[in-house]
């Protein structure tokens, strides 16, 4: 099973935390998980990894969408951590040209019109901006990832 | 690639609505359409536009937003205007 966590711009702190959390929990369930997301996004990743326990395989976010709308890879699962506009737009991007069952991680002030916006996916939603708990708590309502897979 | 921004930080259907409005010549390709080398983000069917020579798309990046770029584009709008979609 192969999982993709595309990330959004990295202006809010819990992005990387999330990441790293949904990053261990997949890697448990024994999937393979890459990171896609620009050069700070990834930067941060790397920096708070650095043994490589959670993030194996990072990947610059043009490259990804490129290889996605190729038919050069995809995957069983694809994270998208929205917290504005620009990250419906990736969504639906997604949606368009991968045949991953689609995760909406939605944070931020303001998540209600991003989660309206977000149909089709499974929502991960919650207001957070600075403080990962409430949007871990969301996280922690799945209790098998790969049963989406399914 | 050399553009001239219209429409800079905006959201998508800010961006597609100007381009419908605006320009005449519209085209409307799926997400991940391949253009100047890059793949199009966007909610689909995304509009582009062609303005004698130029190219008028969106062009989404993670941390600023939605923009609207006029691009030179002899060498694409042939595949437009030939349903290269």
């Amino acid at each position: 099973m192969k999982a993709l966590l595309m990330m959004g711009c990295p202006e809010l702190p819990v992005q990387t935390a999330a990441a790293l959390y949904i990053a261990n929990k997949l890697g448990r369930e024994g999937f393979e998980v890459i990171s896609a997301g620009n050069k700070a996004a990834i930067s941060l990743l790397i920096n708070s990894d650095p043994e490589k326990h959670y993030i194996k395989k990072v990947m610059d976010l043009d490259r990804c969408i490129g290889a996605l709308a190729e038919k050069a890879m995809d995957f069983d699962l694809c994270f998208v951590f929205i917290h504005s506009d620009s990250g419906i737009s990736y969504l639906a991007t997604i949606k368009s040209i991968s045949k991953a069952k689609t995760i909406a991680v939605i944070f931020g002030k303001e998540i209600e019109p991003l989660i309206e916006a977000s149909t089709d996916s499974v929502i991960i939603a919650a207001k957070a901006v600075h403080n990962p708990t409430p949007l871990r708590a969301k996280i922690d309502g799945v209790k098998s990832w790969a049963a989406l897979t399914r | 690639m050399n553009y001239e921004i219209l429409l800079p930080n905006s959201s998508f259907k800010e961006c597609a609505e100007y381009i419908k409005k605006n320009f005449k010549e519209i085209y409307y390709v799926p997400a991940g359409y391949k253009i100047f080398d890059n793949y199009l983000v966007g909610i689909p069917p995304i509009p582009i536009a062609v303005d004698n020579d130029d190219i008028i798309m969106p062009y989404v990046k993670p941390c600023h937003g939605c923009f609207v770029l006029r691009v030179p584009g002899k060498e694409e709008i042939g595949g437009l205007r030939g349903g290269k979609l």
